[in-house]
């Protein structure tokens, strides 16, 4: 496990040397938030809909773009390779990248729901700390996700497509345009399968909810699992061995 | 000509000198059979030079060796493990053909990297530096360097461990004669204090720099001995005509043998 905390300070310190990298991941979220704040300037009710599930939204999303570039690259660098002939293991080479990104995702999140409650107005009633633990959890499942498709990419430009493959339907059902439980009987249940509808039912739930802390662990729990499951699927795809 | 005699190595005493064992390795790539049923022995404490045409299986012998090639049978031991096997990590370094390392790390911190993962110390890592003679450039950015640098820091990540087997895929390719010349230095101090090397090369103008040479053509070992060794056999003064006569002589075997 030690080798997964020296891999997460390399993946950190390359993402120090690459500050347009941390400037596109920190701000960009920040940029579109305020962007759909302006948008319903008139509407503030529908910001206070919108707001927390875009803070569901953007960590998965900017997570699972940059894990997938990343990974990939070490798998067509020969840094991978190389890396599998040394003591890290391939538990450890994926924590190292779930920890790594896990820091981004708690700088990144503590900016967001900042930026969103304080300047762009967004009223939440649930435990501000809450947020930011679902944005964690929800960017660290991003990472699981990316190092997970990474492995069916041949090229940046297929993992690239991966986007709107992976992460553009769960965007579209996660209850973001039409609430989940006003969708269609078969797009409904597709929805219960999708990762992402659980950040974003967790965010509504702090944003709407005093009590909610509940409901918000078990959505949790749920994004947990679904990031174990990716993790073990993406370590599956990792092999020592090659043709 | 005379068909090659039997290799040289089984004079070796497998116990003792044997660093490496490749016995009866078949690898298959593709439908492609790279490595037919090739054995060959590499002794410890010598650079071993692995020689031969582009696409002849040189990679694929070196990954099957450090255990990231899967096979379709035989045997590998390394320094007396089964190739690939977890104790090894620590004592076999490896350096792929196109240089792995992190572009957008500097020198410095990409061996400290690999430092860290096999326990090496900050010293080490000063060591490993100075070797590859990059002493000027730690704090270099990868990205930024030449060529010839990339492939010295790519070395040094491997160096740093200071493995007891070494195992570089054409570490010298693209580098100026100068440098190719410090390197083999190196190659050989090292194998002076006890490490075992497995140089790859294409380039045939090396082959005088290793104590022992391996000429693998389409998977097959053409050769195995030293270079005087080689020249005496052929005749001939250098690897180049060397080369060519042992690929002549088992040409004109294989057409005896189709013809009868």
């Amino acid at each position: 496990m030690r080798l997964a905390f020296v891999s997460a300070g390399r993946i950190l310190r390359q993402l120090r040397n690459d500050p347009r990298t941390i400037g596109l991941m920190l701000v960009v979220p920040l940029v579109l938030i305020g962007l759909m704040a302006w948008i319903y300037h008139g509407q503030p009710l529908i910001f206070d809909h919108v707001g927390p599930a875009l803070l569901g939204v953007f960590p998965l999303t900017v997570m699972f773009i940059v894990t997938s570039i990343t990974t990939l690259r070490e798998r067509q660098s020969g840094t991978l390779e190389r890396l599998l002939t040394t003591p890290l293991s391939k538990g450890a080479f994926m924590s190292g990248y779930a920890l790594a990104f896990g820091v981004v995702a708690l700088v990144q999140a503590l900016l967001a729901s900042a930026w969103s409650v304080w300047v762009c107005g967004m009223s939440i009633h649930g435990a501000w700390w809450q947020l930011v633990i679902v944005a964690v959890i929800d960017a660290v499942l991003g990472s699981s996700l990316g190092l997970l498709a990474s492995g069916f990419a041949r090229s940046e430009f297929q993992a690239v497509q991966f986007m709107p493959a992976f992460i553009l339907p769960q965007f579209l059902l996660c209850g973001l345009f039409v609430s989940r439980d006003s969708l269609p009987t078969g797009l409904k249940q597709l929805s219960d399968v999708l990762p992402l509808s659980y950040a974003v039912d967790a965010m509504n739930t702090l944003a709407t909810r005093i009590d909610g802390g509940s409901d918000v662990a078990k959505d949790v729990g749920i994004l947990i699992g679904f990031s174990i499951l990716a993790l073990v699927g993406g370590a599956l795809t990792l092999r020592r061995r090659t043709v | 000509m005379e068909a090659p005699p039997p290799a040289a190595t089984e004079t070796l005493d497998p116990a003792g000198d044997v660093a490496i064992d490749v016995s009866h390795l078949t690898v298959v790539r593709g439908h492609r059979l790279v490595l037919p049923d090739l054995s060959v022995r590499i002794p410890r404490g010598l650079v071993t030079g692995l020689l031969g045409p582009s696409g002849g299986g040189k990679s694929t012998l070196i990954r099957a060796i450090v255990g990231v090639q899967i096979v379709e049978s035989g045997t590998i031991s390394v320094l007396g493990e089964p190739a690939g096997s977890p104790q090894l990590r620590r004592r076999v370094g490896y350096v792929t053909q196109a240089p792995s390392v992190y572009d957008d790390l500097s020198i410095r911190e990409n061996i400290n990297y690999f430092a860290r993962l096999v326990g090496a110390s900050a010293d080490d890592v000063d060591w490993a530096i100075d070797q590859v003679g990059l002493a000027d450039h730690a704090g270099q950015r990868v990205a930024n360097l030449s060529g010839g640098q990339l492939s010295r820091t790519s070395l040094a990540c491997a160096l740093v461990g200071r493995p007891e087997a070494l195992v570089l895929d054409e570490p010298t390719v693209g580098l100026d004669p100068v440098l190719r010349r410090s390197l083999w230095t190196l190659f050989h101090q090292l194998a002076d204090s006890g490490t075992t090397l497995l140089v790859s090369s294409h380039v045939m103008d090396e082959a005088s720099r290793c104590d022992r040479l391996l000429l693998l053509r389409e998977g097959r070992i053409l050769a195995d001995g030293s270079f005087d060794e080689l020249l005496r056999r052929t005749n001939t003064h250098d690897a180049e005509d060397a080369f060519l006569a042992l690929i002549d002589a088992e040409d004109a075997a294989q057409h005896r043998g189709v013809a009868s």
